[in-house]
């Protein structure tokens, strides 16, 4: 299994390679954007639990890039199959689904990882340091498990690149919205509150954040990350065995 | 050794193969050959475990195919119809990852790479990235990389569509070095010169059902030695004779304008089909 997983991961990492220069720009204009547009419109007047919104925000943007950037293999391996029939040469060579699926998984995380160091930076450059401890990483780490593991069932299951991008504004983007990227959740009304709290974004989004100013995040958050990560895994492997015709 | 035996496969409504039963031997160059939609790329799919099949048994060297076994996968390199290179990545590169994908470890796998790309004549390309190299250098590139994991069973899907003449031949050349070097190879093509040229024996496919397996030479002697076309109004007949003498009677006793030349593989095809390939 471990061969297996390496070779596909080891694939990803060089085209990933081959296009950093080109990524790591576009991983810096939304998050850029929305410090710019949010924070310094919201400016140092508004603040919430004692932090400025740039302090905020900032975390809700790590959250939403390491999901919008594990869920970006999810369109990798998309025009891979669909475009390059390069997954045919995986088909054929004696990897396992499960292989295949903790390879894609594993490169989908390292790509989250890395748009995260950039957003990071950023932050930096407005003046907003955060607290990096395990907890943080922690959380990063399964929140980019579960969207990575998405990403790759989600890839299995549509027909075309089309629909690819459908999932992504269906989910992904309300997901981006909702999830306390922007707003703290108790600003919404009660009702929205519980539909909200079933996102996973929301948890990663209050995980995160609760960490970054130095504090221990909610057991269950982390946990709901964890087991709706590994059921997402598991979904992902039994789809890729249906890829079949 | 290929075999299969009452292959069927029924994509939701379409059959594309019916009651295959086949045997390709140890270091044999069989040309599976049919028109467009005859079930080709579906066979050399099924043999490599890619495409699930719906009733039958198909295996490799003894290794079972159905339940996607991991010795069936190692003894077969696939060269499929379309090309399935990482376009973004070098030549190097995309044979590391086959390499990797197959267990080899480092030091054999940069030896192997380093001998196929001298067989297949792009030593010079290594670093070259894929999505620069020629269609002709890409198809070579694909046959090195189904090579490189030592396959006994070699299977080439349409190896030289879409190629000119003389890239062709290099490849026919290619193909018929391997073969020599023990492995055994099974291809498809809808050039019938090409299975007349290189196959030890041809199956025609015609709607997902073998109509004859046979070598080149047997199907060409059935039809005769000689064969004399004649233009019609809106068509061409073509006539065959055994020995050169009957010909010389049939042209002197008539006054249309012949084409004579030896029988072929077509001939047999469209005697044995009713219809032309392609
Ligand atoms: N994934 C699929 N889903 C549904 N039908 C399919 C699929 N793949 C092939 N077919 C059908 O099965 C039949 C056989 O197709 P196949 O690709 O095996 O033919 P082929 O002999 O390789 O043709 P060609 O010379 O065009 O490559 C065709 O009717 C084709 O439409
Ligand atoms: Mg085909």
């Amino acid at each position: 299994m471990i061969y297996g997983a390496s070779a596909v991961y080891y694939r990803e990492l060089l085209i990933l390679r081959r296009r950093l220069t080109r990524l790591i720009p576009s991983w810096c204009v939304s998050p850029l954007l929305y410090l710019i547009a949010f924070g310094f419109a919201m400016g140092k007047h508004v603040t919430l639990d004692g932090h400025t919104y740039m302090e905020f925000l900032l975390p809700g943007l790590i959250a939403m890039t390491s999901m919008t950037q594990a869920f970006a293999i999810s369109s990798e391996i998309n025009i891979a199959r669909f475009y390059w029939n390069i997954f045919e040469e995986i088909q054929a060579a004696p990897v396992s689904d499960i292989s295949y699926v903790a390879g894609e998984v594993l490169a989908g995380m390292t790509r989250a990882f890395l748009a995260i160091l950039v957003v990071l930076v950023l932050g930096l450059l407005f003046g907003v340091v955060l607290s990096l401890n395990p907890w943080f990483w922690l959380a990063i780490l399964l929140n980019s498990f579960l969207f990575a593991s998405l990403a790759v069932g989600i890839a299995m299951l549509v027909k075309s690149h089309a629909d690819q991008s459908l999932m992504t504004s269906f989910v992904i983007t309300p997901m981006a919205f909702l999830g306390g990227t922007f707003f703290p959740l108790e600003n919404f009304p009660v009702w929205a509150q519980k539909i909200i709290y079933f996102l996973p974004l929301t948890h990663a989004s209050t995980a995160i954040r609760t960490a970054a100013f130095g504090n221990r995040p909610s057991f269950v958050s982390l946990m709901i990350l964890a087991v709706g990560g590994t059921l997402l895994f598991c979904i992902s492997v039994w789809c890729v065995k249906k890829a079949k015709d | 050794m290929i075999r299969i035996e009452n292959l069927n496969k029924t994509y939701k409504t379409i059959q594309a193969l019916k009651d295959v039963n086949l045997e390709v031997n140890k270091g044999e160059l069989f040309a599976f050959l049919g028109p467009n939609g005859a079930g080709k790329t579906t066979t050399i799919r099924i043999l490599t475990g890619l495409t699930r099949l719906s009733s039958g048994t198909v295996s490799l060297n003894g290794f079972d195919v159905g339940n996607r076994s991991v010795e069936s996968r190692r003894q077969c390199g696939l060269v499929p119809q379309s090309i399935n290179l990482d376009r973004e990545l070098s030549v190097f590169e995309n044979l590391t990852i086959h390499g990797k994908l197959f267990r080899m470890d480092r030091q054999e796998r940069n030896k192997r790479i380093d001998e196929l790309l001298d067989y297949v004549e792009m030593g010079d390309r290594k670093e070259t990235l894929v999505k620069n190299l020629s269609g002709g250098l890409k198809r070579r590139l694909m046959i090195a990389r189904a090579l490189l994991h030592s396959p006994s069973i070699l299977f080439l899907d349409e190896p030289t569509v879409g190629l000119d003449a003389a890239i062709r031949r290099k490849i026919w050349a290619l193909i018929r070095k391997i073969q020599q070097h023990g492995t055994t190879i099974f291809l498809t093509t809808h050039y019938i010169e090409e299975a007349e040229f290189l196959a030890d024996r041809v199956a025609f496919l015609d709607k997902g059902s073998i109509v004859i397996v046979d070598t080149p030479r047997a199907l060409m002697n059935r039809m005769g030695t000689w064969a004399l076309d004649r233009l019609k109004e809106d068509d061409m007949e073509t006539l065959y004779f055994n020995d050169r003498k009957e010909v010389n009677d049939y042209i002197a006793a008539h006054k249309d304008s012949f084409t004579l030349r030896r029988v072929n593989l077509e001939d047999a095809f469209l005697a044995l089909t009713g219809k032309k390939v392609k």
